[in-house]
């Protein structure tokens, strides 16, 4: 991966206060295009708030965002999803009800008109069929293409909406925790999966996990009290001293 | 659940969804429900079997938004009450046939729900309700005052019932019935349309996880205002017939009650299922019915009633327990039919 690639997204001054309390402060951030970029740090430090920013579902105090030297600052989610930033979450999200396939056809359908045509028939999400087919192969999930996600195990939830992030086809896919909750023998499988998806694409993702980040960032920023507190590859960022009496040393030592 | 066959391939036989049983169940549920809308009026006093069928649409145009969209309009008697008195107006100042005069009072219905769709779906659960209901208060009270034109507390009277000059269908409800029937059932066949559309599936998306809908890039609010717009078009069409089958327009059906009324008929029934709906019309107009002919006036006591014991008991009303046991029956053969096949996770309760 190359680092002289144009920027992909940049903050600027971002901040955002909740109730006097800096959840993001001043962070300026550079993802260039191409890579894979980590957000780290402790609990608290302001990842999510910054993913939630980024992607529009929280709304900056002051600062800009920019995609491609486009301004984003303050759109609506679906707006910043429309401009190709697409995110997963934390916690696994989903719609209970219906079935991978049925989940990745709303994806792919998000970002075209074909989500009014209430006078049509469903059948005219099959359209989307060989796609479908070829996202859910990615993830590992044909076999259970047609269940209702309420029954799949959590990996395969998790996997579904990595699938889902793709169907986007997005120029930035922000993966929040891609690995939260899982056991080492899935870790390792999604660090495979996401390593492969990501090829050719930038990436920002959050992850506690160290041999995650070390698996997969070609860039690390390191994230403390809503600050930047180091950032650089990740042999650089792990020997900093603030940053590992800030949080590697602690999650080395755990 | 018919489980395809695992196809690593992408692009081979496309996996047969719940195709098969569940596409005939359907079809046999559809004869079934139209030998009984025509069957009715054989059995039931004919205005009375025509209210049946108006509150049904009313209930499933209401399911569009209640148990599709996940929204609980508590101001739905504003587009059914307006629609109601539009068509009563249209039909006594025009002279035109009824069914024009119907589709005049859904297409009121609809222009006045854009508005009150828009600044409504900027909120959402308790709060949604409050300000559908705040604006089907504001709708009454336009109504009450402006009695010039709805003719106030004493409603609008002597609606005729134009029919290309057909005499029977003008004069005896049992004939206006059948006449009246196909616009009821249009409307119904357009609900089942709508969800089951591209559109239908973004607002089942909505309805079980907004923020993950808006993630993928859909308008959540956009899409809101639509199912807003036609559900009330569709409560319209509903409201008119109803109008026109009366003779009459009460301002009770403008009043908060009517909104009630229904949203207990579609639980009832059962939400997101369609047929609920007609069930707890069905259900609710003949209980009332029977009450009221008995000369019995507790009639809210009664259904009230009905109505707690129907929600404590069947959580998913009438409709979705019935369908419920019967997709757990379907369920229980065939995973017992392919029993050493697979693992399968029983069904899991939401």
């Amino acid at each position: 991966m190359t680092t002289s690639g144009r920027v992909a997204l940049r903050t600027q001054a971002l901040t955002k206060v909740f109730r006097g309390f800096h959840a993001v402060d001043s962070v300026n951030l550079e993802v260039r295009e191409g890579n894979v970029h980590a957000l780290v740090g402790p609990n608290g430090a302001g990842k999510t708030t910054l993913f939630n920013l980024l992607t529009g579902f929280v709304s900056p105090t002051s600062g800009t965002i920019t995609v491609f030297d486009e301004d984003v600052t303050g759109q609506q989610p679906e707006q910043v999803a429309r401009r190709g930033v697409a995110r997963s979450f934390q916690i696994t999200s989903l719609f209970e009800t219906l079935t991978s396939r049925e989940h990745v056809e709303l994806a792919l359908q998000g970002l075209t008109r074909q989500g009014f045509r209430f006078w049509r028939s469903e059948k005219l999400l099959d359209r989307h069929r060989a796609r479908v087919d070829e996202l859910l192969a990615q993830v590992g999930l044909v076999p259970l293409a047609e269940k209702p996600v309420g029954l799949l195990a959590y990996g395969q939830k998790r996997a579904l909406e990595l699938a889902l992030v793709l169907a986007l086809d997005p120029r930035v896919m922000l993966l929040d925790e891609p690995t939260a909750g899982m056991g080492t023998e899935d870790v390792d499988r999604t660090i495979e999966l996401v390593r492969r998806i990501a090829a050719g694409r930038t990436v920002v993702f959050v992850d506690h996990n160290m041999h995650v980040v070390g698996s997969l960032a070609d860039r690390v920023t390191v994230l403390q009290q809503g600050r930047i507190l180091a950032e650089g590859a990740y042999d650089e960022v792990r020997n900093d001293e603030r940053v590992i009496t800030a949080y590697l040393g602690e999650a080395e030592h755990a | 659940m018919t489980q395809s066959v695992v196809t690593p391939t992408p692009g081979t036989e496309a996996p047969a969804t719940i195709a098969g049983g569940g596409s005939r169940r359907r079809w046999v549920l559809l004869a079934v429900g139209l030998v009984a809308a025509l069957a009715l009026p054989w059995f039931v006093y004919p205005p009375v079997a025509m209210d049946i069928v108006a509150m049904a649409l009313f209930a499933i145009a209401l399911d569009i938004l209640l148990g599709y969209t996940g929204l609980l309009s508590f101001g739905h008697a504003a587009f059914w009450g307006s629609s109601a008195y539009v068509t009563g107006l249209i039909a006594t100042h025009y002279g035109v046939p009824f069914p024009v005069a119907v589709v005049g009072g859904a297409l009121f219905a609809m222009l006045l729900a854009l508005p009150v769709g828009y600044l409504s779906v900027r909120r959402s659960g308790i709060y949604f309700a409050m300000v559908t209901l705040a604006f089907g208060q504001m709708v009454y009270f336009i109504g009450y005052q402006w009695s010039d034109l709805t003719g106030g507390e004493n409603g609008l009277q002597g609606v005729p019932r134009k029919f290309f000059g057909i005499e029977l269908v003008e004069t005896e409800s049992f004939y206006f019935y059948y006449a009246a029937l196909p616009i009821l059932l249009l409307g119904m066949w357009g609900a089942w349309r709508i969800v089951h559309s591209p559109f239908g599936r973004v607002l089942v998306s909505i309805r079980d996880n907004t923020q993950r809908a808006r993630a993928l890039g859909y308008e959540v609010e956009k899409y809101k205002v639509i199912a807003f717009v036609l559900s009330a078009g569709l409560t319209g069409l509903a409201g008119g017939v109803f109008a026109i089958n009366h003779g009459f327009v009460a301002l009770t059906e403008l009043h908060w009650t009517t909104s009630g009324e229904v949203v207990l008929m579609t639980v009832l029934g059962g939400i997101g299922t369609l047929w609920g709906g007609v069930l707890g019309a069905f259900l609710a107009v003949m209980l009332a019915d029977y009450l009221a002919s008995s000369g019995f006036d507790g009639i809210d006591l009664v259904t009230g009633s009905v109505f707690v014991l129907v929600v404590l008991l069947f959580r998913r009303g009438v409709w979705g327990t019935v369908r419920h046991q019967w997709l757990a029956r379907q369920q229980r053969r065939t995973s017992s039919r392919r029993a050493s096949a697979s693992a399968d996770p029983a069904r899991r309760r939401p």
